[in-house]
């Protein structure tokens, strides 16, 4: 129950799973992501009934998409998977220095995503892509928003939380916590998978 | 090292705005879900008075459109899922012999996100209008192009924040029911009001994350120039009546399955017989919420969906009927040979069966694809849903209520009084919607302002209103009980009816703030009663008297959820024509917005980096308790 009687160096095997608190947390937020596989399956079933309602004079899907800048985020967001996967693995073997590394690397990898949709959506808007302009550009922006304001507070939140390992150590009230924002990350990608198939490459061939 | 932490207590107001306790948080809900349901019980009663004689012109028709769909969105949203949720609070965790739920801060947030969305929404009234587009808002009525008022915005984002509480609600005891159970409670041994609260959770998590798309899509259309709903556009209006119904249905199996458990409790109890057929209940209860999810465009059979949907739909709707039939057949088996007492928590349980076989008829005769193209949008569909709902769900959580008053306030509601609420309400709820099935098949149409003398309207409509009136009196005599019965001394036992089956049960009345003083052995369905039929007086404990931790009460999920409400106001007025002056700086570039979400995170951030160590009561001041004795 109560987390700071262990000191770092004594941590229980699978430290996310100690308390019944932190069983709690996993359990909850299994669930919450349960949730939010409804919320994105929703905006997914808008965008796909409304996708070719492009309106005349507006940019197509097939012109508007450049695959070359959309698989390399698609990269760096997988690969930012993997980092979080190894920050899970530094945590089980209790090292906490390579944990706090693998998840500044997560969050890097996590920005330069948002970099690149940022510039994408930048360079949309420009050439007449804007989000009021069809069916079709306001469920993109709406469905690829969401799945960006989501990396934007993944960002934040695993900030938070390497700034509090910083500060009071890897225990069985912080594991959780780092275990949970893991389970958000990779929750983040599934998605991202998907939007990559089904907005892009569904776009580019029509 | 429970020793080094202060603990925190606040008294007055400042112990309701910062409880993270479940049982007093269900009475937040119980407060805040009443009074919505007396505005929308008012709202009711200015409908009929407007109906009760042709041409009449009581309210104007704007208002009249205001106040049908404040009617039905307030009932829905702001009345009839925090009674759900009150009663889930008070009761849940002591029925599986838990000492607090798994999140006790979130179950906070809950309650005051859902009031601020309430709030927010009435707000509409004395703000230039409130929602006139039907509880549904089926586009285009609702698109900016023909609800040019504010009032639909206070719709969209009051349930946005509202249904943010009802959410984190449902994972809330979703995780407790499965982690926090006492030792011995399997999931089979779980009473049914737990277990029809768990389906619901379940129902919750599944459902209300399409209505918030549904809500946002169509707030970025309102606020923000989308063109989800918007067909100069591109866009399509059946798309929200889709992703409307996804959500809308489940709802109101969400709504219903609670009920069914308390009916359940109740029926058992005071017909002093363990519940006939427990096993096929818990499958019933699954298979309804399973099915819940499959029948949503059956409220689009006249949109033009095609016959095979239609036919599909229609099938899978009927199959609902099954698992509901098994409830009503084991709620009268339980009745069966058992010694009856006709309290009134029982009155409203036995009234239930009858009034929601007629409300499941009426369901499965709407259910046919055909005649519902008859039925559509006339008053047949307003007294099939109001049996169902009222009929259903309000005579569920009256019964619940007059059943667990005592375990929530120590006091029990005066039974004279009781049975003149039941009797008043019963009659006049039948009164005001069985005639209304007529009114549908001779072809009145629902949420019309008036109709024409001459048609035959008129007896019942007139009929119908007095039964309002009628119900209207039973809600007051039910507020005097209220009233009256705080004036008595707080004597309740801890087994008031004598005749408890459940955990609840077994401590005192209302239960301490930890629950439980040992956790309890559970050894059977029926735990309490399998002690009492063996002589026993009490619960075997499970562990030995020792420290217990308790969360410490927080202010935070009450000002995160005050910044949702600035921030709501703020995108709301955000578009409007300020000049030049502050206000017009501040609202045009979302700053209020922005502000308010800044409140929101910065508490969530709060909430992150300072931990919650809690507090322990030692096992001296618990001494001289009364525990688990019965």
């Amino acid at each position: 129950m109560s987390g700071h009687t262990h000191v770092d160096g004594h941590l229980p095997h699978e430290p996310e799973k100690a308390t019944l608190e932190g069983r709690n947390k996993v359990l909850g937020f299994w669930l919450f992501l349960g949730g939010e596989t409804v919320l994105f399956g929703t905006l997914f079933s808008a965008f796909l009934a409304l996708r070719h309602q492009v309106g005349d004079g507006n940019p197509t899907p097939m012109e508007l998409f450049d695959l070359k800048i959309v698989a390399l985020a698609t990269f760096i967001l997988l690969t930012s998977s993997l980092t979080s996967v190894f920050a899970i693995q530094s945590m089980h073997t209790n090292k906490v220095k390579p944990m706090i590394w693998w998840l500044i690397i997560t969050v890097l990898f996590g920005l330069a995503f948002l970099g690149l949709e940022i510039y994408e959506f930048y360079h949309y808007v420009h050439e007449g892509h804007k989000f009021s302009t069809s069916a079709f550009s306001t469920s993109f922006y709406t469905l690829v928003g969401f799945h960006g304001a989501h990396v934007f507070f993944g960002v934040l939140w695993i900030s938070i939380l390497i700034a509090q390992i910083f500060k009071k150590g890897l225990n069985v009230v912080t594991a959780p916590k780092v275990y949970v924002a893991g389970m958000y990350w990779h929750f983040i990608d599934v998605v991202w998978v998907f939007i990559f198939t089904v907005v892009y490459l569904m776009g580019k061939v029509g | 090292m429970a020793h080094g932490h202060a603990v925190k207590r606040y008294s007055g107001l400042m112990d309701w705005l910062t409880t993270v306790d479940h049982k007093k948080i269900g009475i937040l809900y119980l407060l805040a879900g009443g009074f919505f349901f007396l505005v929308g019980g008012l709202e009711a009663l200015l409908i009929r008075i407007q109906l009760w004689k042709p041409l009449n012109d009581f309210v104007a028709a704007h208002t009249f459109n205001e106040l049908l769909t404040m009617h039905g969105t307030t009932m829905i949203f702001l009345a009839a899922m925090p009674m759900i949720f009150a009663l889930m609070n008070a009761i849940v965790p002591l029925q599986i012999g838990a000492r607090d739920v798994a999140f006790p801060f979130v179950n906070a947030i809950g309650f005051w996100t859902f009031f601020a969305g309430g709030v927010l929404l009435n707000v509409s009234w004395f703000a230039g209008g409130a929602p006139d587009a039907g509880w549904t808002a089926y586009a285009p009525l609702s698109t900016p192009t023909y609800s040019t008022t504010h009032g639909l915005d206070y719709y969209v984002i009051g349930l946005q924040i509202a249904g943010i509480g009802t959410l984190v609600g449902g994972i809330n005891f979703l995780v407790t029911i499965i982690n926090m159970r006492a030792p011995g409670m399997s999931f089979m041994r779980m009473p049914m009001f737990t277990w029809t609260s768990f389906i619901t959770s379940a129902l919750i998590l599944f459902a209300f994350p399409a209505l918030a798309v549904g809500l946002a899509a169509m707030m970025f259309d309102r606020l923000f120039s989308g063109n989800f709903f918007e067909p100069t556009n591109g866009g399509n209006a059946v798309l929200w009546e889709h992703i409307f119904w996804i959500f809308g249905h489940p709802e109101v199996y969400i709504l219903i399955l609670p009920a069914f458990g308390v009916i359940s409790e109740v029926i058992s109890t005071f017909s002093r017989k363990r519940l006939f057929g427990y096993s096929s209940m818990v499958f019933a209860t699954v298979l309804i919420g399973f099915l819940g999810f499959m029948v949503w465009a059956h409220h689009m059979f006249t949109t033009g969906l095609g016959p095979v949907a239609n036919a599909l739909f229609s099938i899978a709707t009927m199959l609902i009927a099954v698992p509901t039939g098994i409830k009503i057949f084991n709620w009268l088996f339980t009745m069966w040979g058992g010694s009856i007492r006709f309290t009134t928590a029982n009155l409203f349980a036995i009234g239930f069966v009858p009034t929601f076989v007629m409300g499941g008829v009426t369901g499965v005769m709407l259910a046919a694809a055909p005649a519902d193209f008859q039925y559509h949008d006339s008053y047949f569909v307003v007294a099939h849903f109001h049996y169902v709902i009222v009929g259903g769900l309000i005579l569920g959580v009256f019964a619940g209520l007059f059943y667990w008053w005592p375990k929530m306030f120590g006091r029990m509601l005066d039974e004279t009084l009781g049975k003149f609420c039941f009797w008043t309400f019963y009659i006049g709820f039948h009164l005001t919607f069985f005639v209304q099935h007529f009114l549908g098949l001779m072809g009145m149409p629902r949420r019309v302002w008036t109709y024409l003398d001459g048609l035959g309207f008129n007896n019942l409509n007139l009929i119908s209103t007095i039964g309002a009136i009628l119900m209207g009196i039973g809600t007051i005599a039910f507020l005097l009980n209220v009233v009256i019965t705080a004036l008595k001394p707080k004597n309740a036992s801890n087994d008031p009816w004598e005749d408890g089956r459940t955990l609840e049960w077994t401590i005192s009345s209302p239960a301490p703030e930890y629950n439980f003083l040992q956790t309890p052995l559970v050894r059977g369905y029926d735990a309490f009663w399998k002690e009492k039929m063996e002589g026993k007086k009490a619960m075997v404990p499970a562990e030995p008297i020792g420290p217990i931790h308790m969360p410490s009460p927080s202010i935070l999920p009450f000002v995160m959820s005050v910044g949702l409400f600035i921030a709501g106001l703020g995108f709301m007025y955000a578009k409007g024509d300020y000049g030049t002056g502050i206000w017009a700086s501040i609202l045009n570039n979302h700053i209020l917005a922005i502000f308010g979400l800044a409140i929101t995170l910065g508490c969530m951030f709060l909430r992150s980096v300072y931990d919650d160590h809690g507090f322990h009561i030692e096992p001296d001041e618990l001494h001289g308790d009364k525990g688990v004795k019965a």
